[in-house]
């Protein structure tokens, strides 16, 4: 464990200098890891792990909107997880589960490939179609088209910077919708 | 919207990047100190006799205790913004200001006093002390709030509660400056009530806004 969270940490600090390869690394990375966190936690509480999925974009985009909170001195695992306890105890507690998570729920599991079917995720799918136009469109655009910055904004005849606002802003919305439920 | 999707989003958006809490926070308060200053001019203006106050030790002992309460107040709060922060021993600076008011309440014990206790308590303006305090405290709140905002506590109303206490210790200093009440009596009663207050307030919104 000790090598994959130094590997987190100088992944993350090249992020923060500007580097979005190793910050799409880094998430890439995580991810098995939260996801079987998830479903463990999740199966823990007796619930069916169908939710997983939901659960960690909603750890993910959490830790995307709050990564200045991560001191670049300390390592990256233990924040990582502290995000990660907190968003999968509010997704049980949405649930009506009071349940004590461990935090090492996330810290020592295996990463678990994804599963062989895939498992729908509603949350953030559902709540894409509330966004504001602007957003929603950008959104779709670098999200379901997989189309960078650059074609977006020619496609949607905006700027460049105007499609980075759009982008940010409906990944925060996308974040704020999701904690109402 | 499946997950690797997503991902390729937040990679996207990596170069949009938040202030650190603290620059946040400090920004807050740059903003709300001076209205608050200036909301004290206006309405209550400072004690007439403001200089040769700052000569009696119990004055300035008040601006020791609030200050004492707000530094490490927010401290704290910038602390608790980080998610795998917890409160743990940082709680020690809290009692900074209970062990400063007892002290000041010790020497005020052990000096012949003019005045009976209860006159002491109660002072010449009991009632409007609190109240001061705690509307010159809320802007310094509402502004907190809007900085701590941008962190990820792990407990929101605790850091909320801070939040209350950091504005309690901040509205009081400038509430001092106005106030003729210098017993530490006085301090302990009203000054403790504005504080405890401002923290129930703090933890209630915190619940609420400060959930990430």
């Amino acid at each position: 464990m000790r090598g994959r969270d130094d590997e987190w940490t100088d992944l993350m600090r090249s992020a923060n200098a500007g580097d979005s390869v190793a910050y799409h690394r880094l998430l890439k990375s995580v991810t098995p890891v939260l996801r079987a966190g998830a479903r463990q936690g999740l199966s823990r509480a007796g619930q069916p792990p169908d939710q997983a999925e939901d659960i960690v974009q909603d750890i993910l985009l959490a830790v995307h909107l709050k990564r200045h909170t991560w001191d670049a001195n300390a390592p990256f695992a233990p924040w990582l997880f502290a995000i990660a306890r907190n968003k999968l105890i509010d997704a049980l507690r949405r649930r009506g589960r009071r349940v004590f998570v461990n935090i090492d729920d996330f810290a020592e599991t295996i990463p678990s490939e994804p599963p062989a079917e895939t498992l729908p995720t509603v949350e953030i799918s559902n709540h894409l179609s509330d966004l504001p136009p602007r957003q929603r469109d950008v959104l779709r655009s670098i999200a379901v088209d997989s189309a960078s910055i650059k074609t977006t904004a020619s496609k949607l005849s905006m700027t460049e910077g105007a499609v980075r606002v759009a982008l940010h802003r409906g990944l925060a919305s996308l974040a704020a919708k999701l904690r109402k439920d | 919207m499946d997950t690797d999707r997503l991902i390729q989003a937040l990679a996207a958006d990596n170069d949009q990047r938040a202030r650190p809490v603290s620059t946040q926070l400090a920004m807050a308060l740059l903003v709300t100190l001076p209205v608050v200053a200036a909301m004290l001019l206006v309405t209550l203006g400072i004690r007439p006799d403001f200089m040769s106050a700052m000569r009696n030790p119990f004055f300035d002992a008040k601006f020791l205790v609030t200050l004492a309460l707000a530094i490490p107040a927010i401290v704290i709060s910038v602390h608790l913004s980080k998610p795998e922060a917890s409160l743990g021993g940082w709680i020690w600076l809290l009692l900074l200001s209970p062990f400063i008011l007892i002290v000041a309440l010790i020497v005020e014990m052990t000096m012949p006093q003019r005045a009976p206790m209860m006159v002491r308590i109660i002072g010449r303006n009991s009632s409007l002390c609190s109240a001061a305090i705690t509307l010159l405290s809320l802007p310094i709140l509402g502004g907190a709030m809007i900085a701590l905002r941008h962190g990820a506590p792990s407990r929101p109303a605790i850091a909320g509660a801070l939040a209350g206490l950091m504005s309690a210790g901040l509205g009081a200093t400038f509430y001092a400056a106005h106030c003729a009440d210098d017993s530490p009596l006085f301090v302990a009663t009203w000054y403790t009530l504005a504080a405890l207050v401002m923290a129930a307030l703090g933890a209630a919104i915190g619940s609420k806004v400060l959930r990430y």
